[in-house]
Parts: C-alpha cells; structure tokens; sequence
C-alpha cells in the first residue's frame, strides 16, 4: 500500500480476493483469519483438540528467548537485533513436484485457511522447553492446495537469506540459506503446522514472522522459521544442523530421550520460565506426542535414524 | 614505565584482589534479584561463573609471561587470582549439580563419564581441588618449594580443560571460546621460549 500514488503499482499490489473476503467475513463477526503482519492487528482463532493443557509461557518468555542465528546467537539477540526485518510484504515459492508451482502472496496463503490456537509443548535439541500456544493452520492444506505429485516423497524448507536485515547472516555462522525437511508423512500429519502468530499476536519476528513451521514432536530447530520456499521432492532434502553435524543432528531429530545427542543426555529437559528454580522433567517420547505420531516411524531403528 | 607500574602495585595489597573478585559474583546476584537475567537465569548464571572463572584462570597463567617478557610484576596477587578461579569454578560446578541438573545423580555421574565436554570440565575442577588446598605458605613450607611447583604446573592442565570444556559444549562456531582458547595456548606456549643463560 505504500505505492498507492506513485504509479508503479504491480499486480502484487492488488488485494487479492481472499483477503477482501476476509475483510468481509470479519465485519459479518464470521472470526475469520487477519493476515498477519498488521502492526497491532490482533488475530483471531479458534481452538483445536490437539492443544496440551499444559499452562503456556508467557507472551514475554517466548518472544525474549529464542534460537535465530540469523539475529545472532544469544537467545536475546532475535528480539533485539530484529527490528530492521521486513515480513511485510511476504511472498513463498511453493515448486518441486507439486501441480501448482508458484510464488504465493502470504494472503494468498492464509485465503480459505481457518487459523487454529495450537497450544504445543516445545523441546530444543539444548535440553530447554517451552509451551507455546501458536497460532497456525495445518501444513497438509496448503500442500492439498498446491497438489502433491505422487513422486514427492519429502518436503523441503528455506527461511529468508537478507543479511542487509539480519545481522546474523553477515557471518559465516552456518551456510545460509538455513534449511530443514520432512518427510512428506510427517509433513501431512495434523500436528504438523504453519504459524503464523502466537497468542493472538501476528508472530513476531524473533519468533519466525510471518510464517514458520512447528513440528511439535521433534527437536525445535526442525521447526523452521520465516520461510520463503517450500519444495517438493523424490530425495531426502539436505538440512542446515545435519550439514554442520551430522552426528549430533539426524534429519529425523525426533524428541527421543532415549537417544543423546553426542555431547549431552536428552534424557530430561528443564522447562524454562520458571525463573532460577525452573523444574527439570523427564522428556517424553516424541515430546510427548507418541500417541499420534509413533506410527509413521513403524519399523525403523530410532537410534540410526536419530 | 615498568618501574613505575611495580612501584605503584607495592602500594596495591593482595587483599584488594579478593575484595575486587567477589564483586562480580555480588553483581550477579543483584541481576537475578532485579530480574534481568531473563527467561532462563540458570543458564545465564552457569555461563557467567563459568566464564570468569576462564577469565581468572588466563589471568593467572598470564602473571609468568609478563613478568618475563616485560618486567611487569604480578606474582604476589597470583594466588588471589588463582583462589578466586576455583571459587568461581566450584560455583560454577554447583549451579550445574544443583539448579541446572538438580541433583539428579544418575544423569550426573553418566553426564560425566559419558559427555567428553563434561569429563574435560569436571577433570578440571578436580586438578584444581589440591592447588587450591595448598595455596598457602604453610604448604610451600611443607611440601619444599620444588614439590610445591611441579604440583601447581596442574594449573596448566586445568585451564587447558577450561578452554576445551567451553570450545566443546557450544554450537556452531561462535568467536568466544576460540578466542579463550588461542590465548590459553598462546599462554602455554610462551613456557616452551627457552631461557637464556646469564
């Protein structure tokens, strides 16, 4: 909208139709999605079953403790070294083997799709945690959306590379574009969401703005934040932590607290937010999600495929 | 130059290294009550104490060279700044036993054993434990001051085990713990220049 009266309007520029039948299913009261995005623009949702009941962090705690090396490696640098990061205007190229490859405006995306509060436990590979009540929709609608082809076997993430606003990616701290990967069973599986807000906040942009992805079973850095692509392939795609180290980081990297990572036991996590007595629990398997998700991995030996 | 420095240090008590090396610990405990140490004070305060007590121990390993290489002459606060190195390890230490891992002796005992970067730290603390026994002139008396030397060259390897202990337990590459550890081999290597003879 800030090329209104300059004459060099794109056809980006125009609303796209979702978002005005949004505007309009809002004034119906219809508790239709926002895009996010929107400087104070609070969202609205609805809530899901697959929400934990477990008391969330604070709005603060999430949004002042993150791992985003692309704003720096101190968990308070995202928040404070993110202020020049433009979410705004967002586009995502979806391509690879699906039937409607494309650049997708995030209105676009978020046209059609009804936001859900997915109110998640959240395990770093550091042996931290959190519960974190996003604001998402299911990956598996947008993958429906674009068409699947039957060849593609995973899917295949890679978050913004602007080293002009972020001052992470000015160093060679890991080889940018930073990526991650599923498999497309788990990429299809309903826990496994895009977000784009958390409590009724558009995300914020230390937490991933204005779209991430949250795999609420596997480790956090799986989970990847501010993403411009999404691809569909026949190969298992290459994921920055497991390039870096492919010892201490599988592509699987499921919550296993059975399975340490090389330098430190996975077998509890403190769950932080709690101030200087933060409680240490025993991590669950799957992060606690076994129920719904130990199925996809019949069969396979979770210590090779860590 | 060098002259002046040493003079003026003679006005300088060991004392004050104490008083002045309790001052960060003082600080942080301000931090934690005033809540500024954020959503996760454990580890911030884990990896201060850790830290400083990487800072002292460079310090102390420092005392040799400068006084060798440049006259510059720090060795009567060289226990000081050794005793302060194991406070703030042995602080360091319990923060891990009791607010990180909290006294889950199980994981603790295969943490160590099994996590090279733990193994490498608490080997550390544990060469420190008999340096920071005898770090009084009772000792030297006793043990003679050639037995008293060889045993404080563990002070070699305990801060060699720092600086590994830090470089291992990170992510990625950040710059810090190279650093530490460039400068503590630096530090080391300064002991390998042959002495010239009168």
């Amino acid at each position: 909208m800030r090329n209104r009266f300059n004459g060099n309007l794109k056809w980006s520029d125009v609303t796209p139709k979702a978002q005005w039948m949004n505007r309009r299913s809002l004034l119906l009261g219809a508790g239709a999605a926002m895009v996010a995005g929107q400087a104070g623009a609070k969202i609205t949702s609805v809530p899901s079953a697959y929400s934990t009941d477990a008391i969330p962090n604070t709005f603060e705690e999430i949004t002042t403790y993150n791992n985003f090396y692309e704003f720096g490696t101190d968990k308070e640098d995202p928040a404070r070294n993110s202020a020049a990061f433009q979410p705004d205007p967002w586009a995502v190229q979806i391509d690879g083997l699906v039937d409607k490859p494309g650049s997708y405006d995030l209105a676009d995306i978020l046209g059609g799709v009804t936001l859900e509060e997915r109110i998640y436990r959240f395990r770093c590979v550091e042996a931290w945690s959190m519960v974190v009540p996003w604001v998402g929709f299911e990956l598996a609608t947008l993958l429906n959306r674009v068409g699947v082809q039957p060849s593609a076997k995973f899917v295949a993430f890679e978050t913004v590379v602007r080293p002009e606003e972020m001052p992470g990616q000015r160093q060679p701290l890991l080889d940018w574009p930073y990526r991650e990967g599923l498999r497309l069973d788990e990429a299809m599986h309903p826990l496994t969401i895009l977000a784009t807000g958390l409590y009724d906040e558009p995300m914020p942009k230390q937490n991933g703005a204005p779209i991430r992805l949250v795999v609420p079973w596997k480790y956090g850095f799986k989970s990847i934040k501010s993403i411009v692509r999404i691809t569909l392939t026949d190969t298992m795609p290459i994921t920055t932590w497991n390039t870096l180290n492919p010892r201490e980081y599988g592509f699987y990297s499921n919550v296993n607290p059975k399975v340490d990572h090389p330098r430190w036991s996975q077998a509890s996590e403190r769950q932080v937010g709690g101030g200087i007595f933060a409680p240490r629990v025993d991590t669950l398997m799957f992060n606690g999600y076994e129920d719904q998700v130990a199925a996809l991995y019949t069969g396979q030996d979770l210590t090779k495929d860590y | 130059m060098v002259q002046a420095i040493n003079t003026t240090l003679r006005r300088v008590p060991p004392l004050a290294i104490y008083i002045a090396g309790v001052l960060p610990l003082a600080w942080l405990v301000w931090l934690l009550f005033s809540g500024a140490l954020g959503v996760d004070p454990v580890k911030r305060i884990e990896h201060q104490l850790g830290e400083w007590a990487l800072q002292l121990l460079v310090a102390g390993l420092a005392i040799t060279p400068l006084r060798r290489f440049t006259g510059v002459n720090l060795i009567r606060y060289r226990r000081a700044i050794g005793l302060l190195a194991f406070f703030y390890v042995a602080l360091h230490l319990g923060t891990w036993l009791v607010l990180d891992i909290q006294l889950r002796w199980a994981e603790i005992w295969a943490d160590i054993v099994k996590r090279p970067y733990i193994t490498v730290g608490f080997a550390g603390f544990v060469a420190m434990i008999p340096l920071a026994i005898t770090s009084n002139n009772e000792s030297v008396r006793r043990l003679g001051a050639k037995t008293w030397q060889n045993l404080h060259r563990l002070t070699y390897f305990a801060v060699l085990a720092g600086a590994v202990h830090y470089m291992w337990l990170v992510k990625a590459w950040p710059p810090e713990p190279i650093i530490y550890l460039i400068l503590v081999i630096f530090l080391l290597a300064t002991r390998l220049v042959p002495k010239k003879r009168a």
